[in-house]
C-alpha cells in the first residue's frame, strides 16, 4: 500500500493562509490505514489549523470529508457539494489522490497535506516498511520474495557487500537486516541455494517509462 | 469550557474518587468540569484538542493506576494519546502542559483534588488565565 507522512504543520498552515474556508479531505484506504489521511487524522489536523488561526486571533472554516478511494474520480465526485462551498481544497490523500481531487474541481487550489514517501507492509502497530520500489521489473523470483534493490541499502543485485556485520546486521544501519542475509536464509530454507553463485548482470532501471501508464483488459 | 479545567474521568477509579472528594468535602477548585468516561482509554486526541478549542485552560485524563485498568491497557493508551496530543499542541505554539494525564485509584480522593492543584498551578506558572 502507499505509505505518506504528514507534512509539517507550519508548512500546512502557511500554505492555506489566504483561505477562511477549507475542506480537508481524508482517504479511506492506504492513507487511512498508515494513519496519515483518515478520517481521525482530518479532525486532528482540522482542530490543529482552528486552534494555530485562533492563537492569531482568526478564524478558519473547517470542512471535514474522507473519500473511500480519492484517487479515482467516482469517488471523488461525491464530495461536489462540499467541494462548492469551499474556497480551497486541503488533501491528506496520497499524491495520486492529490492530483485527482485537483483534476476532477479544476477551479479550486488543491494543496497537500501529507508527504508521498513510499510502498510500504506493515511491519507491526504504528510501523510500515519500504519493501517495494516499484521497478517495473520484478526481480523477486531469484531472491526468495526479498527485493535487494529496495532492502539493501547499497541497492546491489550481486550480494551480499563485504560490510555485513556479525548477526547479519547491515554496515550502514546496524537496526536493519542484510537484506541478503535475509535472502541466503530463505534460498536456503527453499532449497536454492545455486541462485546465489549467479551473477546477475546490472537491471533495467527503464523498464517502465515515466509517467507510468497501464492499460488492462478486464478477465 | 472558557477557563475550565476539563477532566476525563474514569469511571472506574477517578470517577469515585472525584464523587469521594466531593463526600468528604475536600476543596475542590471552581474551574473544574468532570466528564465522566468509561475508561480514560475511551479518550481520542480528538476529544483533547476539541477541549483547548472550546476554552479549558487545561485538559486532564485520569486513569487508573499502571496495570489496574479494567479494560487492561485503557489507561497505557490513554497515556499515549495525551503526550501525542502535547506534541500537536506544541507544533501550534500553545503550551503542551496545558495537557497531562494522571493514575490514580478509586480510594484516592485526595490524589484527585492534588492532580487539579497540580495542573492550576502549571496554568499559573505559565501565564495561562484561569
Amino acid at each position: 500500500m502507499i505509505v505518506a507522512e504528514r507534512k509539517p504543520i507550519k508548512e500546512i498552515i502557511q500554505m492555506i493562509a489566504p483561505y477562511k474556508k477549507v475542506l480537508l479531505a481524508g482517504c479511506e484506504t492506504c492513507v487511512a490505514i498508515c494513519w496519515t489521511g483518515g478520517e481521525k487524522e482530518v479532525g486532528i489536523l482540522a482542530s490543529q489549523l482552528r486552534l494555530a488561526r485562533s492563537k492569531e486571533g482568526k478564524k478558519i472554516g473547517t470542512v471535514e470529508t474522507t473519500a473511500e478511494r480519492q484517487c479515482e474520480k467516482e469517488m471523488v465526485e461525491e464530495l461536489r457539494d462540499k467541494v462548492e462551498g469551499v474556497e480551497a481544497v486541503l488533501s491528506l490523500a496520497c499524491g495520486a489522490g492529490i492530483q485527482t481531487i485537483a483534476e476532477v474541481f479544476e477551479d479550486k487550489p488543491v494543496f497537500p497535506a501529507v508527504n508521498t514517501t513510499f510502498l510500504g507492509s506493515p511491519e507491526g502497530e504504528g510501523v510500515w516498511l519500504e519493501n517495494c520500489g516499484a521497478c517495473g521489473d520484478c526481480f523477486l523470483d531469484r531472491t526468495g520474495g526479498i527485493c535487494p534493490m529496495v532492502r539493501c541499502a547499497k541497492g546491489i543485485l550481486n550480494g551480499p557487500c563485504g560490510g555485513t556485520r556479525k548477526g547479519g546486521k547491515c554496515e550502514i544501519d546496524p537496526d536493519k537486516d542484510c537484506a541478503w542475509v535475509l535472502i541466503y536464509n530463505r534460498l536456503e530454507k527453499q532449497g536454492r541455494l545455486d541462485l546465489m553463485e549467479k551473477y546477475y548482470p546490472p537491471k533495467n532501471f527503464r523498464a517502465v517509462k515515466r509517467p507510468g501508464k497501464m492499460e488492462a483488459i478486464k478477465a | 469550557m472558557n477557563g475550565e479545567i476539563v477532566a476525563f474521568c474514569c469511571e472506574h477509579s477517578a470517577y469515585v474518587a472525584a464523587d469521594a472528594a466531593g463526600k468528604q468535602g475536600l476543596h475542590c477548585p471552581e474551574n473544574l468540569r468532570i466528564i465522566r468516561v468509561p475508561c480514560a482509554g475511551r479518550v481520542d486526541i480528538i476529544h483533547i484538542l476539541k477541549a483547548v478549542e472550546e476554552g479549558a485552560v487545561a485538559v486532564l485524563v485520569l486513569g487508573c493506576e499502571d496495570g489496574l485498568c479494567q479494560h487492561l491497557t485503557g489507561n497505557v493508551r490513554a497515556k499515549e494519546r495525551v503526550k501525542y496530543s502535547e506534541t500537536l499542541l506544541k507544533e501550534i505554539g500553545i503550551d503542551g502542559r496545558r495537557v497531562a494525564m494522571f493514575n490514580l485509584a478509586a480510594n484516592a480522593p485526595h490524589k484527585f483534588i492534588q492532580a487539579i492543584n497540580e495542573m492550576n498551578e502549571r496554568m499559573k506558572e505559565s501565564g495561562e488565565e484561569k
